[in-house]
């Protein structure tokens, strides 16, 4: 953990004893934010031996309010919630309304008493709503607990536009949640220009430009006089007296500190609010602290996560008897709003500035050095944050070149950052420590950064930083696919489409080295078989598949293989579930109900698996390509059939989905799962695509993963026909095929795509890069040119010769294959296997 | 030595391997893309199962090898040398090719 520096600045704002040697036995935090969460986090892991309460006015436990919009799209309470750690007593919906400082107690609206040794206030703030007329009538809100989003939302089901009054940080973030809910959405900002924090009058015209260009109405220079009702809310009347109708107001005009307590039972405030505190995060009684947006320190009330953080961890160490000081904290701010950068690091003005503008393309970055250029001051960013991330390391530092030459030239990335430079404001990490952590643990990728340091976990706006210090401490992150090829998996997917290339040999002799291996033959014959029908055993290909592939089954750990019919939808009729059990006892194979909803039959050998599956084919199975790098299964609940809540046939559609992309190569497995209703039984959100049902249509959700590292997917078109859900599938599947790396799964290329979720949009919704007619003829071939790996194996003599266990012995079983007997069934038995 | 025919050699597919059962012995032949033949124990040491004639063949910076279908390891086709880990080493048997057929010779 890093320990802010230790530093005393000029007279301390209150004169108070000094720090106690003595360990509180009993902790009381009052409010359970994130401030709060951090402290006892700190505190558990500082050892702190007492008890620790926790006393929390919200119906849950602190959950990450930076991300709350979120909330909004794909993310559930439950992944923005903080872990609580073991032996806390939180107590949750319980507000304190009062502190007897002579008794040293906390009471709460419920009734309770709870004494402390040293109490910490954490309390936060509140929005701030201007007292204007209507500001109490139906469909006015804030923006700040999951609570408000929940009636949010709900008021806008029935309303058409919505006004934020405010134009800062979170009135955007507010607006861009508002549009994203359908409404048409206006911002009312009091300043003549759009955050006017964070950015200057020419970032804040660029800035209005792009945000327009979305869609939203913006009016600056503009207060509210009244919102008119009654009742509800019909519009906003702005003070020149034009009216916005608008059935929903969000106030996002600035925050308070929540300081009533400390007020309350006299302890210094700030004269605009706020807990007064010294560096050591002490009130004017020794034995309660503040921390967060509820404190006042150094005479700054911080809006912000990252001092909230440094404070909590200050806090903990002062309780524990250490003597960390908080002296301050880095401001930068960096953010994606309606799909803009914007970012602001460092002194907003300076001796010089060099400003590099394109309103074309809506790109507004400008740099403030010191009066010789010598020393960089500060920055401001809009449309594209580049600057952000090289420089920000660089505030107060020499400039590590021209000034013009690194707005102009971009040349940012080959930049050397400063061991004592922090990279990450919020956790308060710097370079040095990312790079310590790198080579001690022999990290090569951002989550392990992550886990390690901390850096990059909170809004992530460092994450493209971090990524840069892994390149530069140079660590492999080679896009090579193997010895063989220095392309990565999308460059030899384009080169094999562009050049059209058909075979292996043509590809590895005109780009590659050597014969390949078993990472680049299967990665190949996956681009082939996705770039070209025909069967994955013809020709040359079938020397390039894995084991799997190359029997068409799945090798088990003694040499034998499973087998695995397609059921769609796991729907199948009694008679074939009959032939499943023949096959099985007359074959002397164990069964098993897999997690895809089908059957898997284990412990075959190679030379039976052409008879087990010529009668599965004669009863009218197919192959279900659990040996593949393909789709799986889709998996469905029962719905509107029979479920008495289903809306939708969930599993007609599972069903019309398994077979319309059953055999579509991709660059690893494919899984997805329909739900009938939003109580998902189906576990959609689980798969790379995964469709849940509504009143009004589909919810298609891309970029779920069960497996090493969870994954919900999230929401990629609401309340779409079949039609359009369907063509919307066949465009996130062939796009990834067509650009992730080997072997990663949707979720992970979902993260690692550039713009996100929004890119994704704009490519396969929008067609803005013209791809989609290609997409979509790339897909309707897979569909007709479709035909059954098996069926068409059974039928090929010349195929069917590799399908024994000895080219010496064709009738011969391996004698190195034994089984013993477990629940009825047969299991491997590996001990008896014969010596080599 | 002693050599035992197990079968043509167009029956092998180029960068492919086969089993053959030379008495208890089972025996992992392949042939590589310029047309040689190698000849390797089939049980993978690493999972003790029998299937190293079922994996990839390729090279590694010029070398022959072929990967175990089961966790991957890679192995010379030349020494029997585990690439991954040179302690592990799989027996190697002399191969050759008699008027079209493949013969190897097994201890
Ligand atoms: C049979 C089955 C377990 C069972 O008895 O239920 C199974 C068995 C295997 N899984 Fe699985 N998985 C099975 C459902 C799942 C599920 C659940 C699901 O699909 O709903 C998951 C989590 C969901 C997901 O994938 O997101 C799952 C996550 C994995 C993973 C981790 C993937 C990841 O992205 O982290 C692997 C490893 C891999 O693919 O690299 C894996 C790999 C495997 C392999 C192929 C391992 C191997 O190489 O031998 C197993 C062999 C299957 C065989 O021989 O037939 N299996 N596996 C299930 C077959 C379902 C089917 O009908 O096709
Ligand atoms: C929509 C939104 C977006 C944001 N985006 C960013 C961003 O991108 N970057 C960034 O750095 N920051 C951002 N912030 C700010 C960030 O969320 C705050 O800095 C942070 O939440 C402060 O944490 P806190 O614990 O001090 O206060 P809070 O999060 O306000 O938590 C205080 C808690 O105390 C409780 N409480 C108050 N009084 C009592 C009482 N008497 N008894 C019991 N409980 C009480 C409250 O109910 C609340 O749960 C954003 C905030 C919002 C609302
Ligand atoms: S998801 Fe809905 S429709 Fe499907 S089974 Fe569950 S409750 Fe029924
Ligand atoms: S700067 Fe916010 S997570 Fe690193």
């Amino acid at each position: 953990m890093v320990k802010p520096p230790e530093r005393t600045i000029g007279p301390m704002p209150v004169s108070l004893s000094p720090a106690q040697p003595v360990i509180p036995a009993r902790v009381v935090v009052v409010g359970h934010g994130p401030s709060a969460y951090r402290l006892v986090e700190s505190l558990l892991a500082r050892g702190f031996p007492g008890a620790v309460t926790v006393l929390g006015e919200e119906p849950r436990p602190a959950y990450d309010r930076v991300a709350l919009t979120s909330y909004l799209q794909e993310k559930s309470v439950e992944d923005l919630t903080y872990p609580v750690p073991d032996g806390v007593d939180l107590r949750l919906g319980s507000r304190v309304t009062g502190i007897d400082r002579a008794a040293r107690t906390v009471t709460t609206a419920t009734g309770e008493t709870v004494p402390y040794d040293v109490l910490v206030l954490a309390t936060g703030s509140a929005p701030f709503v201007p007292p204007v007329p209507g500001r109490d009538l139906d469909g006015c809100f804030v923006y700040r607990t999951i609570e408000d989003l929940d009636a949010i939302r709900t008021a806008a089901a029935t309303a058409t536009a919505g006004v934020v009054v405010g134009g800062g940080l979170l009135g955007l973030e507010a607006a861009d949640a508002l549009r994203g809910l359908g409404l048409a959405t206006h911002v009312v900002e009091m300043s003549p220009w759009l955050m006017p924090r964070q950015v200057d009058e020419g970032g804040g015209a660029v800035l209005r430009a792009q945000v327009e260009r979305l869609g939203l109405t913006v009016h600056t220079g503009a207060g509210v006089k009244e919102i008119t009702g009654p009742g509800r809310v019909t519009g906003l009347v702005k003070p020149d007296g034009e009216t916005i109708p608008a059935q929903l107001v969000v106030f996002s005009a600035g925050i308070r500190p929540r300081d009533e307590l400390a007020r309350a039972c006299g302890l210094a405030v700030g004269e605009r609010g706020g807990v007064l505190v010294d560096e050591g995060l002490r009130t004017s009684d020794p034995a309660i602290y503040a921390i967060g947006e509820c404190a006042l320190v150094g005479g700054m009330v911080y809006g912000l996560v990252g001092p909230c953080f440094t404070m909590a961890e200050t806090a903990a160490d002062r309780i524990l008897g250490g003597t960390a000081a908080f002296t301050g904290a880095d401001l930068s701010t960096k953010l994606k709003l309606l799909g803009v950068d914007v970012a602001q690091f460092g002194a907003m003005s300076g001796a010089l500035d060099v400003t590099y503008l394109d309103p074309v393309g809506g790109v507004y970055q400008k740099l403030f050095v010191s009066d010789d250029a010598a020393t960089l001051l500060g920055g401001i960013c809009v449309g594209d944050a580049a600057p952000y991330d090289t420089l920000r390391p660089f505030v107060g530092k020499p400039l590590p070149a021209l000034p013009a030459d690194l707005l102009f030239t971009g040349g940012g990335a080959s930049l050397d950052l400063p061991d004592d430079a922090q990279v990450c404001s919020c956790n308060n990490i710097g370079v040095g420590a990312v790079r310590t952590a790198i080579g001690e643990h022999g990290l090569t990728d951002v989550a392990g950064i992550k886990s390690c340091t901390r850096a990059g976990t909170s809004c992530g706006s460092c994450v493209p930083l971090l990524k840069q210090i892994l390149v530069k401490s140079g660590v492999e992150v080679s896009k090579a696919l193997c010895e063989h090829f220095a392309h990565s998996r999308a460059e030899l997917y384009q080169i094999v489409q562009v050049r059209g290339i058909t075979t292996f040999t043509q590809l590895i002799e005109e780009h590659g080295t050597g014969r390949g291996c078993d990472i680049c033959k299967p990665a190949v014959a996956s681009i082939l078989a996705s770039l070209h029908q025909g069967h994955v055993l013809d020709g040359e290909q079938a020397a390039l598949q894995d084991t799997n592939d190359h029997f068409l089954a799945n090798l088990q750990k003694n040499g034998t293989y499973s087998v695995v019919p397609r059921i769609p939808g796991g729907e199948i009729t009694p008679e074939k579930l009959i032939v499943i059990g023949e096959v099985a006892r007359d074959f002397g194979l164990y069964t098993k109900i897999t997690g895809g909803q089908r059957i898997d039959l284990f412990g075959a050998r190679v030379e039976q698996l052409p008879r087990i599956w010529r009668r599965l084919v004669e009863a009218g199975f197919e192959s279900g390509h659990a040996y593949g790098k393909a789709l799986r299964t889709v998996k469905s609940c029962v719905g509107a059939t029979w479920c008495r809540y289903g809306v939708q046939d969930s599993v007609g559609l599972a069903i019309e989905l398994e077979l319309r992309y059953r055999g579509l190569r991709s660059p690893h497995k494919l899984k997805s799962a329909v739900s009938g209703c939003a109580r998902e039984c189906a576990e959609a959100r689980s798969k790379d695509f995964g469709v849940i049902a509504t009143d009004s249509g589909w919810n298609l959700y891309v970029g779920g993963n069960g497996g090493f590292q969870p994954r919900h997917a999230d929401l990629l078109v609401a309340g779409v026909d079949t039609e359009t859900l369907i063509r919307t599938i066949d465009r996130f599947l062939m796009f990834y095929i067509r650009t992730a790396d080997r072997l990663q799964r949707t979720s992970a290329w979902l993260e690692s795509l550039d713009g996100g979720l929004d890119h994704l949009r704009r490519v396969i919704v929008d067609d803005v890069l013209g791809i989609c007619a290609d997409l979509d003829a790339q897909l309707a071939r897979h569909v007709t040119g479709y035909a059954d790996e098996w069926a068409a194996t059974l039928a090929d003599e010349e195929k069917l010769r590799r399908f024994v266990s000895f080219v010496n012995a064709p009738d011969v079983p391996d004698p190195s294959i034994r089984f013993a007997t477990e629940r009825e069934q047969i299991k491997p038995a590996l001990e008896t296997q014969v010596p080599a | 030595m002693s050599w035992t025919p197990v079968c043509a050699y167009t029956d092998l597919l180029p960068e492919r391997g086969a089993c053959a059962l030379v008495g208890t012995h089972q025996v992992a032949v392949f042939r590589t893309f310029d047309g040689n033949l190698y000849a390797t124990g089939n049980r993978d040491p690493y999972s003790g199962a029998y299937v190293l004639s079922r994996g990839i063949v390729g090279t590694r910076n010029g070398e022959p090898t072929v990967a175990s279908p089961m966790h991957k390891q890679v192995f010379s086709l030349v020494t029997g040398a585990c690439l991954d880990d040179p302690t592990t080493v799989i027996p190697t048997f002399p191969i050759r090719i008699t008027s079209g057929t493949v013969e190897v010779s097994v201890p």
